[in-house]
């Protein structure tokens, strides 16, 4: 399964960038200055990250906290 | 009467020549014609923008969080892992501009989470602790962004405080663009000082009385709590010992429009953490019968590598994708895939579907109920540390009409989520979340 997903991925990060980064003008930006294509957590999301980085092993790299806050129960 | 109407009239052309004094000319060199009428207002407001301090936007967000399981970490792996949990939280953001038109930004929040947890009355032997808490945390974090190039630049604080937990942080960030803006760097420094208050199983520790030759009587209750009582008359409560356990963080992004249909991000986070990691109530058991509490490593370094893409699919679907490889000292690996749908069904109501799978490693240190050698170095039995997979999917609706929602004019968006958690070990669990924004 890992596997499988490190291959999804890297084909992913390949055909990014096989096709060349494109110089937008503002008015070309209308779909991703769409609130929906913000790179970020939504709001809503916030309580979920907290309980997956207390029920998992593994926390970081997703703009969340990587400490603070005990979660102990 | 007459010198009186030729005033008012000089007076006036004066006024009126005077309003113009500043207007910007034009290629030509030409100021706009002085009419008795009113001034052009476009020309007027063009560069106006109010500095003033006033309230961006205010977010409130509220989940209600249950779950179940059969590996609580108190009980030593075995036991109910019952537990809800409330957790609202509201960030009000103030922003003004300054003399050079830079954006000024001021964020206060306030968290308030209110949990029951079954486990929890076990850190008595005799299931008689309480099984509820309360955890407060109020933040704030200012942040200038420069008019010209788009930078940022800001600092924020971050306290956390519950009964067997205090936390404090603070926080450095900055960010850059690139000349086209087309892609943006970031950079965020976090360090957090927290406390663990040692709360050991009652049976480990028994409760003792001692009385020194000078007369004063020393009681440690279970939990470490002492009472000094000098002359059999005055008493002084101590408080329970506290053990340091520090975070400190570089987290690393960059973003990036492809097109305008996709953008990319890549994160990464180097975090180092040290001092006392273990908690002090969360008991193991030796393969000989014999409990003592969990045992790990005084240093932890993590270090997660996370990539994003949202890419705009036609004209009604947005795809946002999340994927992060991570790996630890402890011997955690764990690899997290997130994929998210949003259909909009109009431009102010989506829908968006959702699946996160997740799975790790286990932890060196970990070993199930009654498996651990008692020559082990490290010792823990909680099932955060084991190797596990995980599956998260739910729904989620957002609405945000340009009248307010519900016709109410402040309220601009209102999102509500519903996510089913379910790990190979026996936990599930269920989180309901409602977001509101006030502008």
């Amino acid at each position: 399964m890992t596997k499988l997903i490190a291959k999804i991925t890297a084909g992913f990060l390949l055909m990014i960038f096989a096709c060349s980064c494109v110089h937008l003008k503002e008015y070309q930006k209308n779909r991703i200055n769409d609130s929906e294509m913000a790179l970020g957590n939504r709001k809503v999301e916030k309580n979920e990250l907290n309980f997956q980085s207390y029920r998992e092993g593994a926390s970081g790299a997703n703009a969340g906290k990587t400490g603070g806050g005990c979660g102990c129960n | 009467m007459k010198k009186v109407f030729l005033s008012v009239i000089g007076f006036t052309l004066i006024c009126r020549m005077s309003a113009y004094s500043q207007v910007k000319t034009d290629s030509a060199g030409a100021k706009p014609k002085i009419s008795l009428y009113a001034p052009d207002s476009s020309t007027m407001k063009s560069n106006y923008k109010d500095r003033s301090l006033h309230v961006d936007e205010i977010n409130f967000v509220s989940s209600y969080y249950w779950q179940t399981g059969d590996h609580s970490a108190v009980t030593g792996g075995i036991g109910s892992e019952k537990v809800t949990d409330i957790a609202n939280g509201l960030d009000i953001k103030l922003a003004w501009l300054n003399s050079s038109l830079n954006k000024n930004t001021l964020s206060i929040g306030l968290g308030f989470d209110h949990h029951t947890s079954a486990s929890q009355a076990f850190v008595s032997a005799t299931g008689a602790s309480k099984t509820g808490g309360d955890r407060i945390y109020p933040s704030i974090d200012w942040t200038k962004e420069n008019a010209k190039n788009g930078n940022t630049f800001g600092l924020g604080a971050y306290v956390s405080s519950e009964y067997n937990y205090q936390s404090l942080g603070g926080d450095l960030h900055f960010s850059l663009k690139t000349q086209d803006k087309m892609g943006e760097f970031g950079v965020k420094l976090q360090a957090y000082l927290d406390k663990v208050k040692l709360i050991y199983p009652s049976e480990l520790i028994p409760g003792t009385t001692t009385t020194t030759s000078g007369g004063t009587t020393i009681i440690t209750t279970a939990s470490g709590t002492t009472t000094t009582l000098s002359d059999g008359e005055h008493g002084h409560r101590g408080n329970i010992p506290s053990s340091p356990r520090n975070t400190f963080s570089s987290s690393f992004s960059y973003s990036q429009i492809i097109n305008s249909r996709l953008q990319i991000m890549f994160l990464a986070d180097l975090v180092e953490q040290h001092g006392y990691l273990s908690l002090p109530f969360h008991r193991v058991y030796f393969s000989t019968g014999k409990d003592t509490v969990e045992k790990l490593p005084a240093q932890r370094f993590k270090l997660p590598i996370g990539f994003r893409a949202n890419y705009f699919l036609g004209d009604n679907i947005i795809l946002r994708s999340y994927y992060r490889y991570y790996m630890d000292n402890w011997g955690i690996k764990s690899n997290t895939a997130n994929l998210e749908v949003v259909y909009k069904v109009s431009p102010f109501f989506s829908i968006a579907p959702f699946y996160r799978f997740y799975s790790q490693s286990a932890a060196k240190y970990f070993a199930p109920y009654e498996a651990h050698n008692i020559n082990d170095a490290y010792y823990t039995s909680n099932y955060e540390y084991s190797k596990f997979n995980s599956n998260f999917f739910g729904v989620g609706f957002r609405i945000a009409p340009p009248a307010g929602v519900f016709g109410m004019q402040g309220l601009h968006d209102l999102e509500i989520r519903y996510g089913h958690y379910a790990q190979n070990t026996d936990l599930v669990s269920n989180v309901v979340s409602l977001s509101l924004g006030f502008k």
